[in-house]
């Protein structure tokens, strides 16, 4: 889409470059397995794969649109039980339950949005917690649904069609996963991208730089909120899905309050708004914990320690560009 | 009982929790006050002073203590202990971890929360096991009749202790020097800071008032409940933030009202609805209660910005 009038300041250089990027990106993340890593190291890949996707999400809420989401983990839960109870029911296999999941979760994401529309700012931050909070309980709470706190168990791998191979179950293995994951990755994150530099993008940036100037020059801030809220639910929905396909069984245990504040940490520490940056910060922060293994009982501590000294090292995030730094410092 | 006492009883129940929850929903409304920072580390504080009263106990012999002057002078003791061991873990919080922060951007303040958390959580599983330890009584267990309920001893020292701590903190904050310069910098920190008020350590006074009100709360809990675990700072922490909030978060007074009120709506919802959802009652009247008064209940604007 050509730059609406004159007034529209050119796109940084970094957006410009990005479908490269992230072609280069995924053609590379699809090398990574052949590099003669163990099957520990794939997993631990695909799982920081699945907080890449999930903080990419998050992004478009917190780093588009600037609402401070902090129960996004529920979205996650909803896609991961939509998914798990519509193949425990009625065998609804994984390709035809990410859909399923990536709507309800969307869906989900734009009925708590409606109710919220009016609070804003911290508030907003902690109506939204306590969301992601009612969500765990339900779900912990509805046993004859839901398993209770033991979750569903036994939910069917993904099946899977290679040329030589024929149609094979995804397995136990991470590998099929990992590539999964990746292409998930990449074409949410070029859609992130497409949608950052489109009208609807340029709309959200407009809210979460003044809200009140953007509704003035015509933009619908109520239905673009909205819809920044449905589209990161949907792509939590999505990482629902792929997770609970992977994992096989799923708790509630799994989609706490840690997680949400964490995925904001990943985004936050990545760059607001910035889609490389933000996939930086998640796979740092997602595989940081797996690669401190080694530390045994004290993995955690340091981990904690790491943070700290992360954010004192980039206040401002890893590529946090200079537009949003001038908004997000106080003054 | 008729329903009438069952009611009390409940009620009697639900101000106990809840003035474990107004002591550390003081903490956040506090801080949140001051630099409008969520310090979402401020539960861990919670559960390392109950970890502290706990180590004061063993240290002090107070396990199995025989109700009377020695267990009157252990329970100041513990308290005095947890109190001192919160009030420097709070020094330390601000001056390393949040203080380098004042000028970055609100977020990040948000990593080294829970970067805070995770290390304050192991340490503590570290030093003291990872499962329940079991806490000490230190008041003697006699049961009072309260017009048809019963109220334990505990129970009236829980109500004692956090009234005094209230009252002393309103003291504090309305009639001193130090309160005054508290307020001023919670209105405008720069203004303070040209008039000559020590903006930096009055923040740091904050955050170590903070910290020994929840240091409170950490032993009054421990007590209560007979046991303490590490994990016990995350959902206590989370459901005193949400006291914070339903008071108007930044509002001394609303955190009190807002811990006491959170205290027995979830215990009569407990008891009257269903002990199952027993959790998800803070959270919904939280929900609802922002939805149509985005303030909180005493509360002013807050920032917009995220």
């Amino acid at each position: 889409m050509k730059p609406a009038g004159g007034g529209h300041p050119p796109s940084p250089p970094q957006r410009r470059r990005f479908p490269w990027l992230s072609w280069l990106g995924f053609a590379g993340a699809c090398l990574v397995p052949l590099l003669g890593l163990n099957a520990y190291h794939v997993e631990v890949l695909t799982s920081a794969g699945i907080f890449v996707l999930l903080a990419l999400g998050l992004n478009l809420v917190v780093g588009f649109t600037g609402l401070l989401h902090l129960g996004y983990a529920a979205f996650f839960a909803i896609g991961a039980y939509t998914y798990g109870l519509l193949n425990l029911h009625w065998h609804v296999p994984f390709w035809g339950g990410l859909v399923p999941s990536a709507v309800v979760a969307g869906l989900c994401g734009v009925a708590l949005g409606i109710p919220v529309m009016r609070v804003r700012g911290d508030y907003l931050a902690i109506v939204t917690l306590g969301f992601g909070e009612i969500v765990r309980l339900t779900f912990t709470n509805l046993e004859q649904w839901t398993g209770g706190p033991n979750g569903l168990l036994g939910i069917a791998h993904p099946v899977g069609w290679l040329p030589g191979r024929g149609w094979y179950d995804f397995g136990v293995d991470s590998l099929p996963y990992y590539y999964l994951v990746a292409a998930a990755v990449a074409l949410v994150a070029t859609a992130c991208w497409r949608l950052a530099d489109s009208r609807i993008g340029r709309a959200w940036m407009a809210i979460r730089e003044d809200e009140l100037a953007a509704s003035c020059a015509g933009i619908p801030a109520v239905h673009l909120k909205l819809l920044a809220q449905g589209c990161g639910a949907a792509i939590a929905g999505v990482a629902g899905a792929i997770f609970a396909a992977k994992q096989g069984t799923i708790t509630p245990d799994s989609f706490d309050f840690i997680l949400s504040v964490m995925l904001l940490a990943m985004v936050v520490f990545g760059g607001l708004g910035s889609i490389v940056g933000v996939m930086v910060g998640a796979l740092i922060l997602g595989a940081l914990p797996e690669v401190m293994r080694g530390l045994d009982q004290y993995r955690m501590l340091l981990f904690g320690v790491v943070m700290i000294l992360m954010v004192r090292w980039r206040p401002q995030g890893l590529l946090g560009g200079p537009q949003i730094r001038r908004e997000l410092t106080r003054g | 009982m008729t329903p009438f006492q069952v009611f009390l009883q409940q009620l009697a129940n639900g101000l106990t929790i809840g003035s474990i929850y107004a002591l550390i929903a003081l903490g956040y409304t506090m801080v949140y006050g001051v630099i409008q920072l969520i310090n979402f580390a401020h539960g861990e504080v919670f559960m390392v002073g109950a970890y502290v009263g706990l180590s004061a106990c063993l240290w002090l012999g107070l396990e199995g203590v025989a109700p009377g002057g020695a267990m009157a002078w252990g329970f100041v003791g513990v308290v005095g202990a947890s109190i001192l061991g919160c009030a420097l873990l709070g020094l330390a919080v601000e001056r390393l971890a949040y203080r380098p922060l004042r000028r970055a951007p609100r977020l990040t303040a948000l990593i080294t929360a829970i970067g805070l958390s995770f290390f304050l959580q192991n340490a503590v599983m570290l030093v003291y096991g990872a499962t329940d330890r079991r806490f000490p009584a230190l008041v003697p267990s006699v049961r009072w009749n309260l017009g048809g309920a019963t109220v334990t001893t505990l129970q009236l020292v829980i109500w004692a202790a956090a009234g005094l701590m209230m009252a002393g903190l309103q003291v504090l904050v309305m009639r001193t020097r130090l309160g005054k310069a508290m307020r001023a910098t919670a209105q405008d920190p720069t203004a303070c800071w040209l008039l000559g008020i020590p903006v930096d350590r009055i923040i740091s006074v904050t955050f170590a008032i903070g910290s020994s009100l929840a240091a409170v709360g950490g032993v009054l809990f421990g007590l209560y409940y007979h046991t303490v675990n590490f994990h016990d700072g995350y959902l206590i922490g989370l459901k005193a933030f949400t006291a914070a909030v339903l008071g108007g978060i930044g509002n001394i007074p609303g955190a009190m009202v807002g811990g006491l009120l959170l205290g027995v709506l979830e215990t009569l919802g407990a008891g009257y609805l269903s002990a199952q959802w027993k959790h998800v009652f803070a959270f919904v009247v939280l929900v609802v209660l922002l939805l149509f008064k985005p303030t909180g209940l005493l509360g002013e604007r807050v920032a917009d910005r995220a």
